[in-house]
Order: C-alpha cells, then sequence, then structure tokens
C-alpha cells in the first residue's frame, strides 16, 4: 500500500501554528474591543467578523491581492526575494483570516460577561491593565477562551477555498487534508478520499467534545461566580 | 483638608456637580437611586473621569482637570468596596486579600494576609473560595482586600444592600467595628437614611447629581435647609408656610398658625412637622393646640400612623392634613377619647424651610 501521509503533516504544522496566531490575535483583538468605546465600534466589528460571513474565495482572492506578485505585501517581500504566495505560509495566512472571527467573537463574548466590578476592583487594588488581563479577565473568560481556541483549530483545520486559491494544491508542499480529499475525489480514488474524511472527522470531533466535557468541568468549578 | 473633591461631569440627561470636603472621618452619601451616588465614587477612584475639577486625597492631588493631572485607579490609592464585593471568584481567599501586595517579599506579604484574616476573623478560611462564603464573611473578605493595601481613602457602595435585615444590623456593628481602626477618610454611599446616620459623623445628601445639604447628622435632621433635605430625612408632614412675623407662619392649606422656636427666614416657604413630633395636647389653651380627627390609620409591627385633618370632620379616608405616628399603646389610649382630638405641636420641632 502507498498512501502518502504528508497532508495530514501539513494540515496539523498549518493547523497549529494558525491557531497559536489566531489565539493571540484573537484574545488582544477581543479584549481591546470589549474595552473600546469609540464611534468606530460596530463598524469595526463588522470588519473583523466579515471573513466568517464571506466566501472563503472573496478571502481567498483578498489575500492574493495582498500577498500575491503584483500585490503590496508581495511587491515588498520579493524585494527580499522572498515569496509566499503557493508556500505554506500562505495556507497558515489564509487559515488566519478565516478562523480568526470565530476566536475573537467568542472570546469578546466571554469577556463582556464579566462582571465589570470585578475589574475595576483590580484596578483599584493597584493593578496594571495588563496584570488585570491576565490574571481576572482571562482566567475568568476561560471556558469561552478554550471554546473559542477549539472552534478556531476545528475551522483552520477544514479550511479549503482560501487555501487554494493562496497555497494551491502541491503535494508534500501545501496539499492539506481537505484539498487531499477534493482531488481525490475528483480523480475517482475514493478509498484514500474515504481514509482523509474519517481521520479529519476523527480530529474535529476529538477535539470539540473534548473541549465540551472540559468545558462543563470547569464550570462545575466556578459554579458561575463571578459572572453576571 | 484630608479630602477634597469639586467636580463636574455631564452626561446626556444627567449632571454631577458635586464639592465635598474632609477631615479623617466618615462621611455619609445619601441618596436615592440615580442621584450619582455611584458616579461619584468612580470619579473618586479614577474609573470615570470628571469634565472638570480637582479631587484631593490626602494631600495629594490625584485629579485637576486645570494641571492636567488624572492618576489611574490603580495609583490612587483607594479602598474600594463594591455593592456586591467583587470578589476574584477563581481565587482562593488569601489570594483574594493579597492581590494588591504584588510589590511585596512573600513572608512580608502572607504576614500581612494572616494579620488582616485574623482581625477580619476570617482564619481557616484561607483555602476557601469566595462562593464557600456566607455573604457577611464575603463582605469581610473585601473589606479585608480594600484595607490591606493600605488605601488613603476608603469608599463604601451600598455594602449592606444586599444583606437580609437581621445580618445588617449585625454587619453594621462589625463594619463600624471595623473602621475605628483605619486611618483616612470614609465616604460611604447608601440610600438608607437610617443606616448612615448610625455610621457617620456627617452626611452629605445628593439629589440630581447635587450636594443639597452636607452637615453633622444631628443638626440635618434637627435645622434642615432646604425641603428636599427635611423631605429626605423623613418629614412626612410639609405644607407651603406663609411668614407672620419672627416667629409666627400661617399654614394655609391646614388651615392654622404655627409658633416656632427659630426665626422664620423667608417670606414663603414651607413648614414640616415629623410625624413623631406631634403630641396629645393637655392643657388646650396652649398655642400651637389643634383639634383633629382621624381620616385613616395604618399599622407597621410597632408602631402606628394616624391620618389627621385639623379643624373638620374628614370626607373620606384620603381627606387628611397631616401623619402622626404613635406607638399601639398610645393608640389604645386615644380609642377611649372623643373626637375632635386636641393635638399640641411644640415651637422647637416646627421646621422651616
Amino acid at each position: 500500500m502507498n498512501f502518502d501521509l504528508s497532508p495530514a503533516l501539513i494540515s496539523i504544522k498549518i493547523t497549529l501554528t494558525a491557531t497559536v496566531i489566531i489565539f493571540f490575535l484573537g484574545l488582544f483583538t477581543a479584549w481591546w474591543m470589549t474595552n473600546y468605546r469609540g464611534r468606530w465600534q460596530e463598524l469595526l466589528d463588522a470588519v473583523l467578523t466579515l471573513p466568517l460571513v464571506l466566501p472563503p474565495t472573496v478571502a481567498g482572492f483578498g489575500i492574493l491581492l495582498l500577498i500575491g506578485k503584483n500585490g503590496p505585501i508581495g511587491n515588498f517581500l520579493s524585494l527580499f526575494g522572498v515569496n509566499i504566495i503557493f508556500s505554506w505560509y500562505a495556507a497558515v495566512i489564509a487559515a488566519t483570516v478565516v478562523a480568526f472571527p470565530l476566536m475573537y467573537k467568542t472570546s469578546r463574548g466571554a469577556f463582556e460577561q464579566i462582571d465589570p466590578n470585578i475589574l475595576n476592583a483590580a484596578r483599584t487594588l493597584g493593578a496594571s491593565e495588563w496584570k488585570v488581563f491576565w490574571r481576572i479577565s482571562v482566567p475568568l473568560a476561560w471556558p469561552g477562551i478554550a471554546a473559542a481556541t477549539a472552534l478556531a483549530f476545528a475551522r483552520s483545520l477544514g479550511e479549503f477555498g482560501a487555501t487554494l486559491m493562496v497555497a494551491g494544491s502541491i503535494p508534500g508542499k501545501t496539499q492539506t487534508i481537505p484539498i487531499a480529499i477534493y482531488f481525490a475525489t475528483q480523480s475517482g480514488d475514493m478509498r484514500v478520499a474515504l481514509i482523509w474524511v474519517s481521520i479529519i472527522f476523527a480530529i474535529s470531533l476529538t477535539v470539540i467534545s473534548f473541549m465540551n466535557y472540559w468545558n462543563s468541568y470547569q464550570s462545575k468549578m466556578m459554579s458561575g461566580a463571578g459572572r453576571k | 483638608m484630608e479630602f477634597q473633591i469639586k467636580i463636574k461631569k455631564t452626561l446626556p440627561g444627567f449632571a454631577l456637580n458635586v464639592e465635598l470636603s474632609s477631615q479623617k472621618e466618615i462621611i455619609g452619601i445619601f441618596g436615592a437611586s440615580g442621584s450619582g451616588k455611584s458616579m461619584l465614587l468612580n470619579c473618586i477612584s479614577g474609573l470615570i473621569k470628571p469634565d472638570q475639577g480637582k479631587v484631593v486625597i490626602n494631600g495629594r492631588t490625584v485629579f485637576d482637570s486645570d494641571k492636567g493631572i488624572n492618576l489611574p485607579p490603580k495609583d490612587r490609592r483607594i479602598g474600594y468596596l463594591f455593592q456586591n464585593y467583587a470578589l476574584f471568584p477563581h481565587m482562593t481567599i488569601s489570594e483574594n486579600i493579597a492581590f494588591g501586595l504584588d510589590g511585596l517579599k512573600k513572608i512580608d506579604k502572607n504576614k500581612r494576609v494572616k494579620d488582616l484574616m485574623e482581625n477580619f476573623h476570617l482564619k481557616d478560611m484561607d483555602r476557601k473560595y469566595p462562593r464557600q462564603l456566607s455573604g457577611g464573611q464575603q463582605q469581610r473578605v473585601a473589606l479585608a482586600r480594600a484595607l490591606v493595601v493600605e488605601p488613603e481613602i476608603l469608599l463604601l457602595d451600598e455594602p449592606f444592600s444586599a444583606l437580609d435585615d437581621h445580618l445588617r444590623n449585625h454587619m453594621i456593628r462589625e463594619m463600624s467595628e471595623s473602621l475605628k481602626e483605619f486611618q483616612g477618610t470614609t465616604l460611604y454611599v447608601t440610600h438608607s437614611i437610617e443606616e448612615a446616620y448610625r455610621l457617620c459623623s456627617r452626611i452629605a445628601i445628593l439629589n440630581a447629581g447635587s450636594v443639597e445639604a452636607f452637615d453633622t447628622k444631628r443638626s440635618l435632621f434637627q435645622n434642615p435647609m432646604t425641603l428636599e433635605t427635611a423631605k429626605i430625612t423623613g418629614c412626612k408632614n410639609l405644607s407651603k408656610s406663609i411668614k407672620l412675623s419672627e416667629h409666627l407662619i400661617e399654614i394655609p392649606d391646614w388651615g392654622i398658625q404655627l409658633q416656632t422656636d427659630k426665626a422664620v427666614k423667608a417670606e414663603e416657604g414651607f413648614a414640616g412637622i415629623r410625624a413623631h413630633h406631634i403630641a396629645l395636647a393637655e392643657d388646650t389653651s396652649m398655642e400651637n393646640c389643634f383639634p383633629c380627627w382621624i381620616a385613616d390609620e395604618s399599622e407597621t409591627p410597632f408602631r402606628t400612623t394616624l391620618y389627621l385633618k385639623i379643624g373638620t370632620a374628614p370626607h373620606g379616608l384620603d381627606d387628611f392634613h397631616i401623619q402622626w405616628e404613635i406607638s399601639h399603646e398610645q393608640r389604645e389610649e386615644i380609642r377611649e377619647k372623643l373626637l375632635p382630638l386636641m393635638i399640641y405641636i411644640d415651637p422647637k420641632y416646627v421646621i422651616t424651610v
């Protein structure tokens, strides 16, 4: 049996990298937006959420415009001889853009559930905003943040459209599991497609149910204290 | 001056305009909900920025719009006791109390926390979480947490409103005990004038964002300067009055003239009698004696309120002039008497504003 495992390794590499980036980016953006009370609040939130509702091909098109050979970022990077289009970096960018809103929206929701008096209490006790964030906000919002991370992870793993547009399907380089499924099906190789489908099904189900169990354990520990 | 505040803050539909100063004492900030009490505390602690003005705590300017000073809450050295205590639910009791002590060495930190927990009767609770504590214990933790950082001013935001009656009485006593040790100004915000009276030396009455009155609690009750103050301090009988001479007023709505001990200032103002300051007349030839009929009455566990009409018999339950609060025993005595009753209003109890 000659079965190419490289899509699994590529998928895991891209998904994990994207999840780490999304985790911090989404968390800080969510925290910042929770405290931001400016006039552009609604518009900004809409822009940050947009990739969630847009077809991934639109996101892919946008990324291409930016990092493609003639795009501003692509142009700039080519000065140093770097080309990220059709590399696994491009796949990470695609996964990050598409899955970011899930992290942002879900953890913002969790931050907004925290009783503002608890945060103010920490502030009057001499805590900097940094300390308030890490010692109070993140622990209290943790079930929500964990759920957000799981969702973002699952979404990155399943990313197809945008990835195909910006990273292509280079076997052993940028071909991820979803893309491998597509091309296997296209060429009538149903056996390979089915194996990949089962694998991705198993990974996603494991991650989401682990998160669920862990969450209910966590909320039992906290028993809703500290939330409105 | 120990503590000084003079701020303005305008919001759509509301304006806070407060000027107060105090020594090391407990000041009651009394007002109905929506009077701006919490906003005042937030302006002092730096959680809200006033539009203009100045806040000085223990000689230290923490806010001054003219000089562009606006310290963040973390640098103001304020002890803030929130209404719902706002304990950190994911930390143990000792972690909660130690939260503000980050700069300290671990040994000093532990000692401070331990001492405080002992003072506040929280021994053996260091490993418990806030949700495992009763309301009273949670409040003690919150107070200990606020005091451990040695604040220069203590802000108490309706600390007893979440407690039931029995526990509230107990906690008020405990609180006044704890506050004796605190060397600084305490601002105690409440919507219960009774709590304010029990805990504070002076009381500021906040009404629609402004200080209506600020005085020692005794003179606030004995000699209210404004109509609002009289109402808020619980004066139930208030009516328009006209000055006849230095010590004589006419109250047209009640159809009587009243002698007063205090000199009457305004030509037209309001006269007030507290419901428990009315007495049964012994000698009906005296001044300030009036015949009354009972229009209605209502009972609380220990007191009866009679609704009296002065001069003529009433035409219904709502046809009354003044309320008279008496004990159940007095009510029984009065039952024997024939109507009209003769009541006496001591000139020293007549409030004029």
